[in-house]
């Protein structure tokens, strides 16, 4: 049972931590909440199902337009509903809020698009299992764990590696600093949202797998969990976001199987503000001295 | 010779202001007459946001703690009130205030807990606390019902005085906003003020001149939730139905949008922020299914144009572009 518990609950943090790479990564660069993360998620997803039901395409096809479509749908959130705001140095609040627009704006349009019932998303993968003692684990939860585990390696190592993973790390350090050395500031923020966007997609659709269904509603709590995972494990951090996602993930299906499914979201909630009062800046925050 | 002008008509509403001031009272009492129902019931609604705009514009806009947890406040000061006024019988008067002030109570244990916290991490802590406040009214079911709610919640009756209609009510939130505004700009330009503003400004600055910054971030917070507490206790009584989904997340959202619209810190343009997201949703209601992705767009655009907020604007200028403060590399 408690081993069920922890399969089941890292394969769902999993996911809490593909999209909480999103959300630390912009933050990391602009200190920016990025509200429009949720919806973006959803989109991926709503996307990817559309094109396969719709336009009867190939699941891995669908998939991989999705992933295209979100990529290019976090750089426009970026230029239209961002830069604007920057270029004119307004308070980060503004910007919160403007996401928060974008936010209510897509996840309308979806629900007039395609209307706003939960909708059956197909069986890509057979449900074969493997049975191991009293515990099971089920293709799905292999696949979606590899998944994650290949693309936040992938990730790492972008950002370790490659010229512009190191142009994001000087970016995120201090904006101003990274200008000044010849770095292409709003292409890096924009790829960033491109990232994180294409991200969020994948995990929107292996969640819409898990589950066999997506609605419009489904990025909300999931990019509030999301971010919550960010700031668990200390926001603008990598591996805090990867480790937040799989704690909030295990916390909530224990909490679900041991004490009561209804205070599912709230024992999540909970374990985070404890953390934080504890260790404010997050389980692997540092305290960083404000120099004046 | 815009500025002469300007002056001049400074000048005028300096020195007319009692004229102004009361063809503005008379306005607004004779406001109900001269409306249907339905926009009147609109005011009332606008009437409630905008406390709950000014009172967390004491805490985000004045003080600069951004909270996203607001309707927490505004929730646990409806359900203490509805329920009092049930299960107890007590008259509205007793119940609000109970109301207020048990929400009062809560934001300062939840104050001193996490306001030492910044940013992102206050925010999420406050978004938190709301969402386990809600989940808490949702499962609690011998005492709020759950999803069902609180129906039956007895209108306001003060002193013999029985409330029904919606004029009636108008003129009860009417009072409750002149108060809310009064009270509130009372407390914004008193010593207190002042400490909340030189902590948005620059909290170590703050420190430095003698401010106790948690001590003061906590009374802004509790002041803060007091307000919400107060409007939400009107809300349960006049509505006569609560449930925890008026009390989600998306109500702190909502109530945020109107004071960052309005100007962050303005107290005439977070009433404004008010007004215009209650009304903006029925004026587009024509536009059925399409209204809330436009919502939605003007408050991007609105945001675009024009950062500091339709009336906000008074800002203290810093030196250069962006002060870059060196930090440790981590």
């Amino acid at each position: 049972m408690f081993i069920q518990q922890m399969i089941n609950g890292i394969t769902l943090g999993s996911t809490y931590a593909l999209t909480a790479i999103g959300y630390t990564m912009v933050f990391g660069i602009l200190e920016l909440v990025n509200f429009s993360h949720g919806t973006v998620y959803m989109f991926g997803a709503f996307i990817c199902l559309i094109l396969m039901s719709t336009f009867g395409l190939n699941f891995f096809i669908a998939f991989g337009i999705s992933i295209v479509l979100t990529g290019a749908l976090g750089i426009a959130i970026d230029r239209i509903a961002l830069l604007p705001l920057r270029k004119r140095n307004a308070p980060k609040v503004t910007a919160l809020i403007s996401t928060i627009g974008v936010s209510i704006f897509l996840q309308n349009l979806v629900m007039v698009l395609w209307g706003s019932e939960t909708k059956n998303f197909p069986r890509v993968i057979a449900t074969k299992h493997i049975q191991y003692d009293s515990f099971r684990i089920s293709y799905l939860q292999i696949i979606i764990l590899v998944t994650s585990l290949v693309l936040m390696l992938g990730l790492t190592l972008f950002i370790k590696k490659t010229k512009i993973g190191k142009a994001m790390r000087a970016t995120a350090q201090n904006i101003e600093v990274a200008k000044l050395m010849g770095i292409n500031v709003d292409f890096i923020i924009s790829f960033t949202f491109f990232l994180g966007a294409t991200l969020a997609t994948v995990a929107g659709v292996m969640v819409g797998m898990y589950y066999q269904s997506v609605d419009p509603m489904m990025g909300f709590m999931a990019g509030l969990k999301a971010f919550s995972a960010a700031v668990l494990g200390g926001i603008g951090i990598l591996p805090g976001a990867v480790l937040g996602g799989i704690l909030i993930g295990v916390s909530e299906t224990i909490a679900t199987g041991y004490i009561h499914s209804g205070y599912r979201d709230a024992i999540a909630f909970g374990i985070l503000i404890a953390v934080l009062l504890i260790k404010p800046t997050g389980l692997l925050g540092k305290a960083v001295q404000k120099k004046v | 010779m815009i500025k002469t002008i300007n002056e001049s008509i400074k000048n005028r509403i300096a020195s007319n202001r009692i004229v102004i001031y009361s063809a503005v009272i008379i306005g607004l009492i004779s406001l109900p007459f001269m409306l249907t129902p339905f926009i009147v019931r609109m005011l009332i609604m606008a009437g409630i946001y905008m406390v709950l705009a000014m009172s967390l514009n004491l805490i985000t806009g004045v003080t600069g703690q951004l909270s996203l947890g607001h309707a927490a406040f505004y929730g646990i000061g409806a359900y203490t009130s509805a329920l009092l006024s049930i299960k107890l019988g007590w008259g509205f008067i007793t119940t609000a205030f109970l109301g207020a002030g048990l929400t009062a109570v809560i934001a300062v244990l939840l104050g001193m807990a996490t306001l030492k916290l910044q940013g992102a991490y206050l925010a999420i802590v406050t978004l938190g606390f709301s969402e386990i406040v809600r989940i808490i009214l949702l499962n609690w079911m011998s005492l709020t019902r759950g999803p069902m709610g609180i129906t039956g919640i007895p209108r306001p009756r003060i002193l013999s005085f029985q409330f029904t209609s919606s004029t009636e009510y108008y003129y009860l939130i009417l009072i409750m906003v002149v108060v809310t505004y009064i009270s509130m700009n009372r407390i914004i330009e008193s010593r207190l003020g002042r400490a909340f503003r030189a902590i948005k400004e620059d909290d170590l600055a703050a420190q430095s001149m003698g401010i106790n910054v948690l001590k003061y971030k906590v009374m802004a917070f509790t002041l803060s939730a007091f307000y919400a507490g107060l409007a939400g206790s009107f809300y349960a009584h006049y509505v006569t139905y609560i449930d925890p989904q008026s009390f989600a997340f998306g109500e702190s959202i909502q109530i945020l949008s109107m004071v960052v619209l309005g100007g962050l810190g303005s107290m005439p343009g977070v009433m404004v922020g008010a007004g215009i997201l209650v009304f903006a949703p029925e004026l587009m209601r024509s536009l059925a299914e399409y209204r809330m992705v436009i919502y939605g767009g003007i408050l991007s655009t609105m945001m675009i144009v024009r950062p500091q907020g339709i009336l906000g604007g008074r800002k203290v200028k810093k030196k250069g572009r962006d002060t870059v403060v060196v930090t440790e590399s981590s």
